[in-house]
């Protein structure tokens, strides 16, 4: 059944739809392919039981006319996302054997228009992290090795699990979340597109929170349209999270097709990043000329702020890293260890539970919030994400997408990058920008390294200006023609 | 700005995270490493610049202030480690 797993999850709707094949064969292919790729460590659980029962509903639903948009598709999630009755623990030991008594909304939707469960996948701990590297489950092996040479790569993180299984053909479609890139930037990695919605178009009830103010849920998957496809199902109002955006939500799918003549396309010189191989100022330059080839108008444009954004991540993120976190405290689920007092058995239980990167983060958090040194750090870093955000609202006022690189760099060893916390802070350097501002962001696969690995293109948009977002990704994806099972 | 070991002590101490002797040195360095690489914003005047309080400019929406949810205790108490009844139980407080 090795053709079904390479389908594309509008190539399987519309097999489903035809009765090539039943959403049975097509999980059952899906489970086979899982099994076999264990050495990836993609998934921490594969829920196969709950997946064949829920592709047997979705073919006696089909049967009966009843079909809903993902009826019998089988998809990944990412273990950050609150699963009702298996467990969630976003990567980290603290969270080991949480059974949600509830269901995130964006799972929910999921479900609820046909979906199959195919399992929860590996993800750097509670999404604090850039290779996967940090996950009490292991590391996460990225399929695509480089030309010639067995050494096992990073898949990028934090949804390094959610990327891989989409590029190993362990799932038809995944789902992923960014704070400040953790789907733009394994996806780059893994050959796949990733896409980071608006702040607030999807909601974040039931999300195991990392940083509330940047935090957002998003596709990963072969193509575009399927991209389109699955966010037109994740988005929308909720009223259980205050910060979901109560507009509504576009077909996306039907946007795509129509070309992108006429748009105005901006190259942000900042992004020129210092240290930047040649390779990645080459692929940049080569979607300049695509976009230009099919009609677009591109311009320099200028965001003055682009190298101090990374900094104020690293206040921003950390800060509400370590409020969101606080709820860890051994009495109400997961991990606890015994203590002589109430204190004692919080210290104890948090050093146990969370790991080296997960600690670092809540110490700096503190420290920026803590009295004395919350003006300088954390009131400096807010400011500085107002001027951030305004170079963007000021660039599109003369153009309708960005276009940038997504990484600065391809994939790496596993190991490498783990002595200096700032190394592997810089895999986001291209990313973080634009999630400071809240704005849609994807990641297009558009062409390999010189040494056989994936790289990415990056496309930012207006503020809930998702449709072209995804048009311009789709008009790159059309020129860069990249071969997604070049790995094999 | 460089981070004494007293300091990560204190921070540790604010965040209820215990730290061995051992890793203490080794975050004082790592810490002081990341902070003075964020100090790089200090190069950037923020004179009259409003802090960022919400990405997306929307109001909060209201909700009638009554119960949506509830009766639910044994949901909550199901991933408790310790519980007792309806409650979770924790190492004595007041003697």
């Amino acid at each position: 059944m090795a053709v079904l797993i390479d389908l594309t999850l509008a190539a399987a709707r519309d097999g489903l739809e035809g009765g090539g094949f039943s959403a049975r064969e097509l999980t059952q292919a899906h489970l086979d392919a899982m099994a076999e790729a264990r050495p990836l460590n993609a998934y921490v659980a594969e829920t196969a039981e709950r997946a064949l029962a829920d592709a047997d509903r979705a073919d006696e639903r089909r049967r009966r006319g009843e079909a809903t948009p993902l009826e019998g598709l089988p998809i990944a999630v990412k273990d950050l996302f609150c699963t009702r009755g298996v467990a969630s623990t976003a990567g980290s030991h603290i969270l080991k054997g949480f059974v949600p008594p509830y269901e995130s909304t964006v799972t929910a939707n999921l479900w609820a228009t046909g979906a199959v469960m195919l399992g929860k996948t590996n993800m750097d701990e509670f999404a604090m992290g850039s290779a996967n590297v940090t996950s009490a489950y292991g590391p996460v092996v990225n399929p695509w090795r480089r030309r010639g040479d067995d050494t096992r790569l990073v898949p990028g993180g934090s949804s390094g699990g959610s990327t891989a299984a989409t590029a190993a053909r362990l799932c038809l479609a995944a789902i992923g979340t960014d704070t400040g890139g953790s789907i733009r930037q394994p996806a780059a990695f893994c050959g796949v597109v990733g896409m980071k919605p608006t702040y607030g178009r999807c909601s974040r009830f039931g999300m195991i929170a990392f940083a509330s103010s940047l935090d957002q849920a998003g596709p990963i998957t072969r193509s575009v349209q399927d991209a389109a496809i699955m966010l037109a199902v994740m988005a929308g109002y909720d009223p259980r999270d205050s910060t979901s955006v109560n507009r509504p939500v576009p077909d996306y799918e039907s946007s795509l097709g129509t070309g992108i003549e006429g748009l105005r396309v901006g190259v942000p010189k900042e992004y020129r990043v210092d240290g930047m191989p040649a390779e990645i100022g080459a692929l940049w330059q080569r979607g300049v000329n695509w976009l230009t080839d099919q009609g677009t108008e591109v311009r320099e444009i200028c965001l003055p702020h682009t190298e101090y954004a990374l900094p104020t991540y690293y206040i921003v993120a950390p800060a509400e890293a370590s409020s969101n976190l606080a709820r860890y405290d051994g009495v109400r689920y997961g991990l606890r260890v015994d203590g002589d007092s109430v204190d004692d058995m919080y210290e104890r239980t948090r050093a146990a539970g969370f790991g080296a990167e997960v600690k670092r983060r809540v110490l700096i958090g503190t420290y920026v919030l803590s009295a004395g040194y919350y003006d300088a750090y954390y009131l400096k870093a807010q400011k500085l994400r107002t001027l951030i955000a305004e170079d963007f609202r000021r660039a599109f006022e003369s153009v309708d997408v960005i276009l940038t690189p997504t990484t600065p760099f391809a994939a790496f060893p596993i190991g490498d990058k783990l002595d200096d916390p700032i190394a592997m802070y810089l895999n986001d350097v291209l990313t973080a920008p634009s999630s400071l501002a809240g704005l849609p962001a994807i990641s297009v696969p558009a062409g390999l390294s010189t040494e056989g690995l994936p790289l990415g293109l990056q496309v930012i948009g207006a503020p809930f200006d998702e449709e072209t977002v995804l048009r311009a990704a789709e008009a790159l994806e059309q020129a860069a023609d990249f071969d997604g099972s070049g790995w094999r | 700005m460089a981070v004494d070991e007293a300091t990560v002590s204190k921070i540790a101490r604010l965040a209820r995270i215990a730290i061995s002797e051992q890793e203490r040195s080794g975050l004082a360095d790592e810490l002081s490493h990341i902070l003075t690489w964020v100090e790089r914003l200090n190069e950037v005047d923020t004179e009259g610049v409003a802090p960022m309080t919400s990405v997306v400019a929307v109001k909060l929406a209201q909700r009638a202030d009554k119960v949506s949810d509830g009766d639910r205790s044994d949901d909550i108490l199901a991933n408790a480690p310790r519980r007792d009844g309806d409650y979770f139980v924790v190492p004595k407080v007041i003697e």
